[in-house]
């Protein structure tokens, strides 16, 4: 967590519980300006997400305890973060764990390894999807 | 016929003084009185005229009023036989005799007219005669006359006279008594006949040459005689009858008896009365000739008759009935194919039809020693088997006979069904018996066994067969549960593979990423440099790993497809702007051909790309220099699509081309690795050309260029 960035800029929740890519995502959206809270594991997740009340969410899916999938179910399932994109993030590169992050309301998916410019680009994109 | 004119009759002759004694005419008439028969006493008066009065021979013939004839009584000097045949008619009253007669006086016959007096057919033949009527000349016809020879012409003398006179008296006494002695027996008799005829109940008639009734028995005077005391309606009824029974005696020929039929009325009752009249013509009298009928009362008797005849056609109609029934029951027992055999309570056979005769006969066949025992053995077991019906209760009887077939020798099994015949009293009055020829059955039956071992025998085969297969299904089963589970676990241990591998990657890209993006401050040109090469083997390295798991899902069936439209030229298009960057940084001619009429087709989009893009990749990877070509062309014949990329390239020697499709084969795997090749494109685009109904093809010749070709199906039908 940084307290560069200005307090307008879009506040990212990454969520991951391995260290390396928790910190190479917040270290490089934090880095084009973004303000950035982390997560390692679900429950923390959903905590971080209902006080913080993020403008977006980045969700792996394997996590311990509550997973990515069961966290970003409760997320949309509840009034004050349903509005809020999650995008997946997953090393899993099979179909089915796609479409399973789909179902329970990932805004998109995005398969590791994955360059951080491209990961940003694609924040970009929900946050002007939602926006309008 | 005899004429007085022609003959020599002489006068009367006187008679003369007589001379013999009183002693012998009183002799004579002692002798005539002691006779009582006409003969003898004749005979005495003739031997007494020869002694005393030289009478020479004589005859007498006496008058028989019943036949009306003058006939020879005796003789003396003529042959017997001569006055027995003599016979002349009284009625012939122009004959000499008969007018000698009627005169009552002597008269000579003389021998001067010898023919005629032969003419006369006397005893005494050509000899002259006198003769001499007896009895007075008072009585038309006496009773009879003496022809005496050896008298001289002239009157015949007294003494003569005398004797014929005396001879006359004491015959005529005779005569009457016997008249009178007949007269009462014929009155008896008379009254007997009556008696007897009306005793008939027939009615029986004489009747005149007129059709003049002159007998008639009661049952006929019923019939056609009727007293005034009789109501009007029988008389009228009885000269009814007379008049029909007149005509029917006219009606008729009168020689000889004749039978015929008469209709009558009977007078007390009005009802009509047949009868059969049969009528004998009968002499009644001299010269005339009735008829005796005798009317037979057939009215009852017709009825009979008529029933008779009826029941009689009645008869006939139900023995034709019987013998059409018969026929007809032949027929049907005829038509039946297996034997039938009809037997009475004593066991002999009665009826046959012709296969029963087959077996039980020698009909139709030969016959010798061995026929012959064969029937008699056929017999035997037959006659065994009614009898045990007849002995026992039931109604019916079923058992297998064997029996031989007297002609072929053949054994044949039999199955005898009889049946009893019972009246309506109850009485067994036959058997019937069909025999059913078994032998088909039995042979059907062996064969049905035979089958039927032969189905078992196959049924345990398909068994022990089917539990062998079932066993090796088992194990087929547990291989392929095997097999999956282990195909299933190498899916498994790709995808946990790629995601371990994924991570660190991740970490790696990331970090590389950073510092290249200078997060971490202004790096060098060579630590850039450095970072490039790491940058490169990272996605190298991810390229590996997706194409692994692309083969992975491929071989695990997981590989979802996508039919959808495709526009081809849209497609290629989208490949072209990929490579683009590419195709810069080389100096290749890349060109492409579209046939004008190219169709759109439907298939998976993004496989079709992923091919064509891999086959373009590896064109302008390994042709250093020349030229690539892009062609799509659709060949109507097969309905095909294809697109094929060639290049002059280095080309694929020809012991490579069939294992180049392989996971990681390549030709040239240190030129490759050069390129940044994973050895994973070919065999994937083959597999996912597969997965749409398609196919690769290569043709190549090594230094020369390739020429890969993908054929796709205008439609895929796979899901």
């Amino acid at each position: 967590m940084s307290g560069d960035a200005p307090a307008a800029a879009p506040l990212v929740l990454v969520v991951d519980d391995v260290d390396h890519g928790r910190e190479i995502f917040a270290e490089y959206l934090e880095f084009r300006g973004f303000r950035v809270a982390t997560a390692a594991d679900g429950l923390e997740a959903l905590d971080k997400a209902f006080e913080l009340l993020p403008d977006i969410i980045l969700m792996d899916l394997s996590l311990p305890g509550i997973d990515g999938w069961e966290a970003t179910r409760r997320l949309k399932q509840d009034e004050r973060t349903r509005e809020i994109p999650i995008i997946a993030l997953t090393a899993h590169a099979l179909a089915a764990a796609h479409d399973k992050a789909r179902e329970v309301g990932c805004n998109a998916v995005v398969t590791k390894p994955c360059l951080p410019k491209d990961l940003e680009q694609e924040v970009r994109r929900q946050l002007e999807a939602k926006a309008t | 016929m005899v004429s007085l004119a022609h003959l020599d009759v002489l006068p009367p002759p006187r008679s003369r003084g007589g001379s013999v004694g009183a002693k012998a005419k009183l002799a004579l008439v002692d002798a005539l009185l002691g006779e009582e028969e006409a003969r003898p006493c004749a005979g005495v008066a003739l031997r007494w005229l020869v002694r005393h009065t030289g009478v020479e021979r004589v005859v007498c013939a006496v008058a028989d009023s019943e036949s009306g004839r003058l006939l020879g009584l005796t003789g003396i000097g003529v042959s017997a036989a001569s006055v027995d045949s003599f016979s002349l008619d009284l009625g012939d009253r122009t004959h000499p005799l008969v007018v000698a007669l009627s005169g009552g006086e002597p008269v000579v016959f003389h021998d001067s007219s010898q023919p005629l007096l032969r003419a006369l057919e006397t005893p005494l033949g050509n000899l002259s005669f006198h003769a001499v009527p007896l009895g007075s000349s008072k009585e038309e016809i006496g009773p009879g006359m003496l022809l005496l020879t050896g008298l001289e012409d002239g009157p015949v003398s007294e003494d003569i006279l005398w004797a014929v006179e005396l001879l006359g008296v004491r015959l005529a006494s005779l005569w009457y008594r016997r008249a009178q002695a007949e007269e009462r027996r014929h009155k008896r008799e008379r009254s007997w006949l009556f008696s007897t005829i009306n005793a008939v109940t027939d009615p029986i008639l004489l009747t005149d040459a007129d059709g003049r009734i002159l007998v008639a028995n009661a049952g006929a005077e019923m019939l056609l005689t009727a007293g005034d005391d009789k109501r009007e309606g029988w008389r009228r009824a009885v000269a009814l009858n007379n008049m029909l029974f007149s005509a029917s005696l006219f009606t008729n020929a009168e020689s000889g008896p004749t039978r015929r039929e008469l209709l009558l009325v009977d007078p007390s009752e009005g009802r009509d009365l047949l009868f059969e009249v049969l009528s004998t013509p009968v002499a009644i009298r001299l010269g005339e000739v009735g008829v005796a009928s005798v009317l037979r009362n057939v009215t009852d008797l017709r009825r009979a008759t008529e029933e008779i005849e009826e029941n009689y056609r009645r008869l006939r109609v139900a023995e034709a009935a019987t013998r059409d029934e018969r026929d007809r029951l032949d027929l049907i027992l005829n038509s039946v194919l297996d034997p039938i055999l009809v037997t009475d309570p004593e066991g002999n056979i009665v009826r046959m039809n012709p296969p029963a005769e087959r077996m039980f006969t020698f009909v139709g066949g030969k016959r010798n020693v061995e026929t012959e025992r064969r029937v008699r053995t056929n017999d035997a077991v037959f006659t065994s088997f009614v009898s045990s019906l007849y002995a026992g209760q039931a109604r019916r009887w079923r058992r297998k006979l064997n029996l031989i077939d007297p002609q072929s020798g053949d054994n044949v099994p039999f199955e005898a069904i009889s049946g009893k015949v019972v009246s309506k009293h109850g009485e067994e009055t036959a058997v019937v018996t069909i025999l059913h020829d078994l032998t088909e059955a039995e042979e059907k039956a062996r064969l049905y066994e035979q089958v039927k071992r032969h189905s078992d025998e196959l049924r345990e085969k398909v068994r022990e067969a089917t539990a062998e297969l079932a066993d090796q299904n088992e194990l087929l089963r547990r291989q392929a549960f095997q097999l999956e589970q282990a195909s299933a676990a190498k899916s498994q241990f790709l995808a946990n593979v790629s995601h371990e591998l994924r991570t660190p990657l991740n970490a790696i890209m990331g970090y590389t990423h950073l510092l290249l993006e200078g997060v971490s401050g202004e790096l060098k040109p060579p630590q850039q440099d450095k970072l490039g090469r790491v940058d490169a083997n990272a996605r190298h390295l991810l390229a590996v790993i997706n194409d692994l798991l692309d083969i992975s899902r491929i071989e695990s069936g997981k590989m979802p497809v996508q039919i959808e439209r495709v526009r081809l030229p849209e497609l290629i298009d989208e490949v072209m702007t990929e490579v683009e960057p590419v195709i810069a940084g080389t100096r290749l001619a890349v060109s492409r051909s579209l046939s004008p009429k190219l169709p759109e087709i439907d298939t998976d989009r993004q496989k079709v790309k992923q091919i064509v893009l891999n086959l373009l990749s590896n064109a302008l990877k390994f042709t250093p220099q020349g030229s690539v070509a892009i062609r799509l062309k659709h060949d109507k014949s097969s309905d095909e699509i294809s697109i094929s990329v060639t290049d002059t390239g280095i080309g694929v020697a020809e012991e490579n081309q069939k294992t180049i499709f392989e996971a990681f084969e390549q030709a040239n795997s240190s030129y490759a690795r050069r390129h940044g090749g994973t050895g994973l494109g070919l065999s994937i685009c083959r597999r996912l050309a597969q997965l749409l109904e398609g196919r690769i093809t290569l043709t190549s010749q090594l230094g020369e260029g390739s020429t890969f070709t993908l054929f796709l199906p205008r439609k895929a039908r796979t899901a």
